[in-house]
């Protein structure tokens, strides 16, 4: 691992090579995500699939994996982008959607409107879930900025981690006693792709594309809130109005993507970080680098999890944490773990 | 580039949160000099440093760059005329040398344009300036001190601005950095004309290196003018609660303090 560290920091890969490799890799995982699943299939019947035929049941499951592929996708350069965000706007490398609550932010009010008020629809969901992440975002921020020197990454983190216990348990407090729909909330709350449809992924993508836009609009500026906030005000940027936009970016990144797939940890942890280690801290290639390998990841989770649990699967939800948390651990034990 | 900008302050009180550190300032910094803030601890030098480079706002008063109040300017516009390095900024893990000086570039660019040769020759320069040409591709992380300190100076200087401020820049460094450095501020305001504005602890380096000494007092301006004029024994006894004896340098024939203790008297 020492030696891992070594090299990898010393950032020796040419950005646009990283961007290169990590393009292909995405069409090989698309391809494979297509191609595999609980039922094995021909070649012929993925080309028939694909031409969206469903005449068998093994071209019919082709076309079934097509928007689950996608979603897979979307989902993870969403969740890797607002984890760059994330990390970088809070100077913290442990930042991520799920460890400051916003993921689990989105989930509690999408349980809220289930258990409570009877909301099922998909298109409830996304609204409920961007609603929850922002209102737990916004919690967490003026709960991390109270006291004079304002919101430290340290507070920061504090202040998300204790936010996402206090919501959990209020989860399992709503949704024990209603044995009726606990066995929906609980497949929703592990966070899968499997029940992906064209529709769930049209009501969520206009999110996506505005977080997406206010992504690619923000990486400069989180360039000189790196270097701290006087010098970011000394190089003429006020480090209020792109924190806003950088939170408002990665909040509804991340809350679409659990109104669709339900709260997925790690990526968002992961991805950002190990890209960091490999294309250096520029976020403008940061967030592009992290779009492509929270694809990856979660295409590879989401495969992996139809292969393991034959004739069955694994959510995606629960693959991603048994990557992530040994990697969290490793994280945590690295020598050098400083602020950014 | 030559030193057109000026920078003053009317009846500036400022200070964090309700308390007013600040109470009715009224200086003038002299352009394309050397100036530096001198005072005892909590007195006020770094707030109003940091209130002339708008990372204060005032509670009363303004700070004006050629008559224009600085807190109504476009905060692009202005970090294209005033240049700031806070004290002791910590650079994020990971980043190279060119990376960080590169990033004082930021002010001259709009939202998707393009990297220009003018920022190349902005860079060059500063790299050159500061003598850290060859620690381009560096880590900050692996820097001494002084080198640190003279990469975020490049940095500072790729901002190309007429008005630098700097708070503390010989912080924890020795006295040989301390030298170096300030000799860089010397250059930079000869060879470029840039109106520098620091905060120093030490006085008789300041003396030595300022054209022109602000020496501040609980909040107010005590006194101002030449080091011959503001250092002498009654205004460092009154700004610093301290006996002292002031003699001439013998090498640069600036006022020089040498503080008297209640020991160690011949």
């Amino acid at each position: 691992m020492k030696f891992l560290c070594t090299y990898f920091s010393a950032n020796r890969f040419p950005p646009m090579m990283l961007i290169g490799c990590s393009a292909v890799l995405l069409i090989i995982m698309c391809t494979l995500s297509i191609s595999i699943g609980t039922r094995v299939v021909a070649w012929q019947d993925i080309i028939n699939g694909l031409m969206g035929s469903v005449a068998t049941m093994e071209e019919a499951s082709v076309a079934m994996r097509l928007p689950r592929t996608l979603l897979a996708l979307l989902a993870g350069s969403a969740l890797g982008i607002s984890g760059a965000i994330m990390q970088s706007v809070t100077r913290n490398p442990l930042a991520d959607p799920g460890l400051l609550g916003v993921n689990i932010g989105a989930s509690f009010f999408v349980v809220i409107g289930l258990v409570w008020f009877g909301l099922s629809q998909m298109s409830h969901y996304v609204w409920l879930a961007i609603f929850g992440a922002a209102t737990t975002a916004l919690f967490v921020h003026v709960i991390s900025a109270i006291g004079h020197d304002g919101a430290t990454p340290l507070k920061f983190a504090l202040a998300g981690a204790a936010t996402s216990i206090a919501i959990s348990s209020f989860i399992m407090a709503v949704v024990l006693p209603r044995n009726d729909i606990a066995g929906s909330v609980q497949s929703w709350q592990i966070g899968g792709v499997g029940g992906a449809t064209y529709g769930s992924i049209t009501l969520i993508l206009p999110f996506l594309l505005i977080g997406g836009l206010l992504s690619l609009t923000v990486a400069r500026k989180l360039n000189t809130i790196a270097l701290g906030d006087d010098v970011a005000m000394g190089l003429g940027e006020s480090v209020t109005r792109i924190r806003i936009h950088a939170w408002l970016a990665a909040v509804l990144l991340a809350g679409a993507t659990t109104a669709a797939c339900g709260p997925i940890g790690f990526v968002g942890l992961v991805v950002p970080h190990l890209c960091r280690l490999l294309v250096g801290i520029d976020n403008r290639w940061l967030m592009t680098l992290s779009a492509l390998c929270g694809a990856n990841l979660l295409l590879a989770a989401d495969v992996l999890g139809r292969i393991l649990a034959r004739p069955s699967e694994l959510s995606v939800g629960i693959v991603t944490a048994f990557i992530g948390a040994p990697f969290f651990i490793w994280i945590v034990r690295r020598q050098k773990v400083k602020a950014l | 580039m030559t030193a057109r900008h000026t920078l003053s302050t009317r009846q500036l009180s400022a200070g964090y949160g309700d308390t007013s550190i600040l109470n009715g300032i009224d200086i003038t910094i002299p352009t394309g000099q050397i100036t530096s803030i001198i005072g005892a601890n909590a007195c006020g030098k770094s707030t109003l440093l940091r209130t002339m480079s708008r990372l204060l706002t005032p509670h009363q008063g303004q700070v004006l760059l050629d008559g224009r109040s600085i807190h109504k300017m476009a905060t692009k516009d202005l970090a294209q005329l005033l240049g700031l390095l806070p004290q002791s900024p910590i650079a994020p893990e990971g980043i190279t040398v060119g990376d960080l000086v590169s990033r004082g570039r930021h002010p001259y660019h709009k939202l998707f344009s393009q990297w220009s040769s003018t920022d190349d020759v902005a860079i060059t320069s500063a790299l050159k300036a500061t003598n850290t040409a060859e620690l381009i591709d560096r880590d900050v992380d692996e820097l001494s001190g002084g080198q640190r300190q003279r990469v975020w100076i490049a940095m500072a200087l790729a901002q190309e601005t007429d008005i630098l401020l700097l708070d503390e820049p010989t912080t924890y460094l020795d006295v040989a950095h301390q030298i170096e450095i300030l000799d860089l501020m010397v250059e930079l305001n000869q060879d470029r004309g840039t109106t520098i504005i620091l905060v120093l602890h030490d006085l008789n380096l300041a003396a030595r290196y300022s054209d022109h000494l602000i020496a501040m007092k609980s909040g107010r301006v005590f006194d101002q003018g030449s080091p011959q004029h503001v250092m002498t024994e009654p205004t460092v006894h009154s700004v610093f609660g301290l006996n002292n004896k002031v003699i001439s340098d013998p090498i640069s024939k600036t006022p020089m303090v040498l503080p008297i203790g209640r020991y160690k008297q011949a």
